[in-house]
């Protein structure tokens, strides 16, 4: 038998290995396979990580207690599809409860979060012509143009930490037939809309550096929240290729680390921006 | 156990809502435990399974019995979770593996500790690396890995729950072991 690669010791360890038997031999042979599996049990058994809370034996009793009234005031709504597939009649649907479908959800969800990133970047992030009003002491409490600033520097990490996560989601896929990213594609059409306000923001303040990377980044986002909503492991090998061509993760990973960086500085002295 | 749930949920189905509440307080705790892995938080947890508990019931007709209910929830869970993940992005969850002050919320003089705090000391710190380096798994890798490392499901089991062939959910759980053993290599063998 040929040595055992560290896939085959992770499916042996987890005793789904095709041929336990002819592992179990080698294992048993071959010292330099045996050092590997030993070493990665170690390291595997090492990841007990933190102990789950016990939730104790009434804790169903409680979760029941919690979602009953839920569940009733759903029904008295008859809205429920399993319902309606069972062949009730769902005439009696309330306009409140049609009201309240994911999609008119997502879109309120959406707009919240374009009227919170257009009140951040309009309010906080000042042109720099602005006139001091008075000089300031070291000693001095942060002026509010430099409170406003690093609460929008905060904003826009977390987009940018946001949509790293679209990314790194997309490209991690693995599967060998189309994928529903139906959910991916929602969250993506969420973070154009704010990442246009930064850019816009970006561009207006001279900041060249986090205006090139939002341009880039809008793209690819605009693209994604405009394509379909499912993708072949073709689409998905296509996205992969064009964010390594533009290395666009990483761009958009140093940058967040930059920005929060310069967050966390103090505010009272602050250092020149790396933006 | 399987052919019990079976049974309820045709009890449901047939108008019995009362019964969904055996589901409810069978399976809490296997959904807690699925949900605080995931999400790294408590109230997370808590909420995540109130809210797969709500799904499951709207979306009892979509179940088919072909898998077992148990893997259906575990389903709900693992989007559940991924939904809430994206909605407060690793804020609160995320630790840096850099941080030097990483251990600094451990209680050394908590009474577990026992006889042997340095041990339950170091098994705390490894803990905290752990938890952090998960949040550097792609939620489809950490998933993967949590079902199969501390849930014991099987790889057949994962690829349905994560709606993926048994190839891919078997890759999403090697990457996620090489992910976790080049991240923990700083502390490997601390413990031993």
């Amino acid at each position: 038998m040929t040595h055992l690669t560290e896939d085959d010791c992770v499916l042996h360890y987890y005793g789904e290995a095709g041929d336990m038997k002819s592992a179990g031999a080698h294992l048993a042979e071959c010292e330099s396979c045996r050092r590997s599996f030993e070493e990665l049990s170690v390291a595997l058994q090492a990841m007990t990580g933190a102990d789950v809370p016990d939730r104790g034996e009434s804790y169903g009793a409680e979760v029941w207690a919690r979602i009953q009234p839920k569940l009733e005031e759903n029904l008295s709504r008859r809205d429920f599809g399993w319902r309606a597939r069972l062949g009730e009649n769902l005439s009696g649907r309330g306009v409140l409860a049609a009201s309240f479908t994911w999609p008119r959800m997502v879109a309120a969800g959406a707009l919240a979060t374009l009227l919170m990133a257009a009140f951040v970047a309009g309010r906080y992030w000042a042109p720099p012509a602005a006139p001091p009003v008075a000089p300031v002491r070291a000693d001095a409490t942060p002026a509010p143009t430099a409170v406003r600033e690093r609460i929008l520097l905060i904003a826009v990490g977390e987009h940018l930490d946001r949509s790293q996560m679209v990314l790194a989601e997309l490209s991690n896929m693995d599967t060998a037939g189309p994928v529903d990213i139906s959910a991916e594609r929602d969250w993506a059409r969420d973070l154009v809309a704010s990442n246009r306000l930064y850019r816009q923001t970006a561009v207006r303040d001279g900041k060249t550096a986090v205006a090139d990377v939002l341009d880039e980044l809008e793209r690819v986002l605009v693209d994604i929240a405009n394509g379909p909503a499912t993708a072949s492991p073709a689409d998905l090998e296509r996205l992969r290729e064009r964010l390594e061509t533009q290395g666009l993760s990483f761009r958009v990973r140093v940058l967040g680390s930059q920005i929060k960086k310069d967050a966390s500085r103090p505010l009272a002295a602050p250092a020149p921006s790396t933006l | 156990m399987d052919a019990s749930d079976l049974a309820v949920v045709a009890r449901v189905r047939a108008g019995d809502h009362d019964a969904f509440r055996h589901l409810v307080e069978r399976h809490s705790r296997s959904v807690f435990r699925l949900a605080y892995r995931l999400t790294g938080r408590e109230e997370d947890a808590d909420d995540i399974v109130q809210e797969t508990f709500l799904k499951a019931f709207r979306q009892l007709a979509r179940f088919e019995s072909r898998s077992s209910f148990g893997t259906w929830l575990y389903r709900i869970t693992v989007n559940c979770s991924h939904d809430l993940m994206r909605q407060r992005p690793r804020a609160g969850t995320r630790t840096s593996l850099d941080d030097p002050d990483h251990g600094a919320s451990i209680q050394i003089a908590d009474e577990s500790a026992g006889a042997n705090p340095m041990r339950e000391l170091t098994r705390r710190q490894i803990d905290q690396r752990v938890r952090a380096a998960m949040t550097e798994l792609s939620a489809q890798e950490r998933s993967a890995f949590v079902m199969r490392h501390y849930e014991g499901l099987s790889i057949e089991d994962i690829g349905r729950v994560l709606n993926l062939r048994t190839s891919a959910a078997k890759h999403s759980i090697f990457r996620a072991v090489k992910k976790l053993r080049r991240l923990l290599e700083p502390v490997a063998g601390l413990e031993s």
